[in-house]
């Protein structure tokens, strides 16, 4: 009998697929009625929506206040600074892609999106030349950090680290003049994925050090260090984001001298960055207590001082081993921004309240909020999918 | 020659306590330049409690440590100064594991000695031809034997140009096919004039390079001496019991 075995061909993909499903999916009878049932609940759930998404669904309330979902109430005027800002962006991520990550399908990708987008989807004339040159752009910073990565590396990451400043600039504009393409654009303008992006993207660069010196105030050696960081930590995480938003909304202006006030977006900002960082702390800690008592001494013993010691040790070897569960925090600090619609900001929710409010496009519920879904979903699946091959690039070499 | 006889490290009556436990009872030690001084007795002895209050990765309570004429004290500027002149190479080697074998060795004379790059990694690739290996400068120390290992962290401590090296255990986490490649790094070290404090029970190094030898037990030392001294007239009956345990390995 084991002869016959012999002469059996190998094993082909198609078997070992009928394999693995009757093993998984048909391996006893109620194993079989499961699949059967899930099977059923999921076609009849996928057949329902995309019935409703092909003949019931109205994507005109998309397609007529795309601008709207996208920037909110941003004058027309100066729109062209949001786009000088992205074409930065663009530019900036074309020469790291060249730079440090020559051959990846990644950069493909990231590169040619917006150009995707623009023929995908019905962008208004300016806009949809602008994300083509958004493309053209990356891909011209591509190939000048492919054919001079070692001149170009020292201003990538200039670039990279002046990118917010540049970012906020920008979008706020400096002049006092009523009218003109440099005329500040107030922050209750500021709104839908313009705002939400802005608060992610502030809350995130500033929370991650206040967070990592949290971390590292919670195992100083001074008492009073110590204390502040636990207490902050812990009041913190022992509150949710929103009662944060409504005393920085309603509370903070009854501290402040009359007269003072403080931006609502800027408040915004705040609340979520003190929130973010303290649940950031937490995990940078988990990190710092992942490191062996040995690099310390060893460090200490080469004559490196306690931040040497920090910077170029510990740090390093702590924050890798949590990327996945920053990234994570990273990406709920995103999800959560959409909280600053209750206390009356315009992001990408509170824009799609305002939308609905329309008359024109009452009882449209379904087709905004899907859209608005789908866009959180494509861009936190991006920051994890980021990350993902950010770790394995790291991975190099460790341990 | 009277240079070297000079005193570099004097330790009076230096006692340690972790809590109740009394570690280490009133030690007494004057080592001079150039002078290799084995240290060896039994586990909980005291011996890496020891050899760590030199550079202070201990504190002691009571007790005097002079290195090179610097006094160990709560002085933050003493304490760096002292570890800029002692090197320590630990049982498990603790090297960095996210540095390459050359990041590891010039990381502490770029940032406290303040060298430029390129003279410390000049300096990094001599020490790494000294321990036999060159080649690997640029791999991740996850991707080296243990023996190997252990040779960059002696190469990492010479990088700092100490005038003292601490050695404590540096084979017992190795394999015994690898004991011999570190030892002859450390035999070399010894015979280039370096002053050096070695926790071992290698008897054969001892043997090889040791100028005096202390057994410590219960926190105190028992009894010192010339390695000939120890190994063919010991005076203390535990001394005696001790060796015989070691040696009938
Ligand atoms: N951090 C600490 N807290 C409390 N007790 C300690 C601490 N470190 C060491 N000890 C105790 O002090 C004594 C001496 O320890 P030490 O590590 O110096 O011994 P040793 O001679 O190096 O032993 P071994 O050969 O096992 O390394 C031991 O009894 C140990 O349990
Ligand atoms: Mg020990």
């Amino acid at each position: 009998m084991a002869n016959i075995d012999n002469v059996l061909p190998p094993l082909t993909e198609r078997s070992t697929i009928l394999r693995w499903l009757r093993k998984n999916l048909f391996g006893s009878w109620l194993d079989s009625l499961l699949t059967v049932v899930g099977l059923l609940i999921v076609y009849w759930a996928v057949k329902g929506f995309l019935t409703w998404a092909f003949t019931v669904a109205e994507w005109r309330v998309i397609s007529a206040n795309l601008r709207l979902l996208m920037i909110g109430q941003y004058p027309i005027e100066q729109v062209g600074r949001l786009w000088l800002w992205l074409a930065f962006l663009a530019f900036l991520a074309g020469n790291s892609f060249g730079i440090w990550a020559r051959r990846s399908w990644l950069a493909v990708g990231v590169l040619a999106l917006p150009a995707v987008l623009a023929l995908v989807f019905p962008f208004e004339g300016s806009a949809r030349n602008w994300l083509l040159a958004l493309t053209v752009i990356g891909a011209a910073g591509w190939l000048g950090g492919w054919t001079k990565p070692e001149v170009l590396k020292r201003s990538v990451i200039v670039g990279w680290v002046i990118a917010l400043p540049v970012i906020i600039l920008l979008t706020h504009g400096f002049s006092e003049s009523t009218t003109g393409f440099w005329t500040v654009a107030r922050t209750n303008l500021w709104g839908g994925l313009l705002l939400t992006f802005l608060l992610t993207v502030v809350a995130i660069l500033f929370s991650f050090p206040l967070g990592v010196l949290l971390a590292l105030g919670r195992r100083s050696e001074l008492p009073v260090v110590r204390w502040f960081s636990v207490l902050y930590i812990e009041l913190v995480r022992g509150v949710p984001l929103i009662t944060i938003l409504f005393m920085a909304q309603l509370m903070l202006p009854l501290f402040l001298p009359q007269g003072m006030t403080i931006d609502r977006v800027l408040r915004a900002m705040v609340g979520i960055t003190l929130f973010s960082a303290a649940y950031l702390a937490e995990n940078v800690r988990g990190g710092l207590q992942a490191i062996p008592k040995g690099q310390y001494e060893a460090a200490q013993a080469l004559g490196l001082s306690g931040a040497q010691t920090m910077i170029f040790i510990i740090l390093p070897q702590a924050l890798r081993l949590v990327i996945p569960i920053l990234v994570g925090q990273f990406i709920a600090v995103f999800k959560d921004t959409a909280l600053v619609a209750i206390v009356g900001l315009l992001d990408l929710v509170g824009i799609a309240k305002t939308v609905l409010a329309q008359p024109e496009f009452l009882g449209l519920q379904r087709e905004v909020y899907v859209f608005v879904s789908l866009v959180y979903w494509v861009l936190s699946y991006g920051m994890s999918y980021l990350s993902q091959r950010l770790e394995e690039r790291l991975g190099v070499g460790k341990r | 020659m009277t240079h070297e006889a000079e005193t570099i490290i004097s330790v009076q009556d230096v006692h340690k306590w972790y809590g109740d436990f009394h570690a280490l009872r009133g030690i007494n030690m004057e080592v001079k330049r150039r002078e290799v001084i084995v240290i060896f007795g039994p586990s909980g002895s005291g011996k890496s409690t020891f050899i760590r209050t030199i550079n202070r990765l201990e504190e002691h309570q009571r007790g005097k440590i002079i290195v090179d004429g610097i006094e160990l004290s709560h002085d933050v500027r003493n304490i760096e100064q002292i570890r800029m002149e002692t090197g320590m190479v630990f049982q498990q080697f603790n090297l960095f594991p996210h540095l390459t074998v050359l990041q590891n060795i010039t990381l502490a004379p770029i940032q406290v000695r303040k060298w430029t790059k390129q003279k410390a990694e000049e300096i990094a690739m001599q020490l790494l031809e000294r321990v036999g290996i060159p080649e690997q400068a640029h791999k991740y120390p996850g991707q080296l034997s243990g023996g190997q290992q252990q040779r960059v962290a002696i190469a990492r401590s010479l990088a700092m140009q100490p005038k003292i090296m601490l050695f404590d255990e540096p084979t017992s986490a190795l394999d015994p096919e690898m004991i011999k490649e570190v030892l002859d790094v450390m035999i070399e070290l010894a015979k280039s004039g370096m002053t050096m404090l070695v926790v071992t029970h290698e008897m054969g190094f001892a043997r090889a390079v040791a100028d005096r030898m202390f057994f410590f037990d219960q926190g105190q030392i028992v009894e010192s001496g010339t390695p000939d001294e120890i190994f063919k007239s010991p005076k203390e009956e535990r001394t005696k019991l001790f060796l015989s345990q070691i040696l009938s390995h």
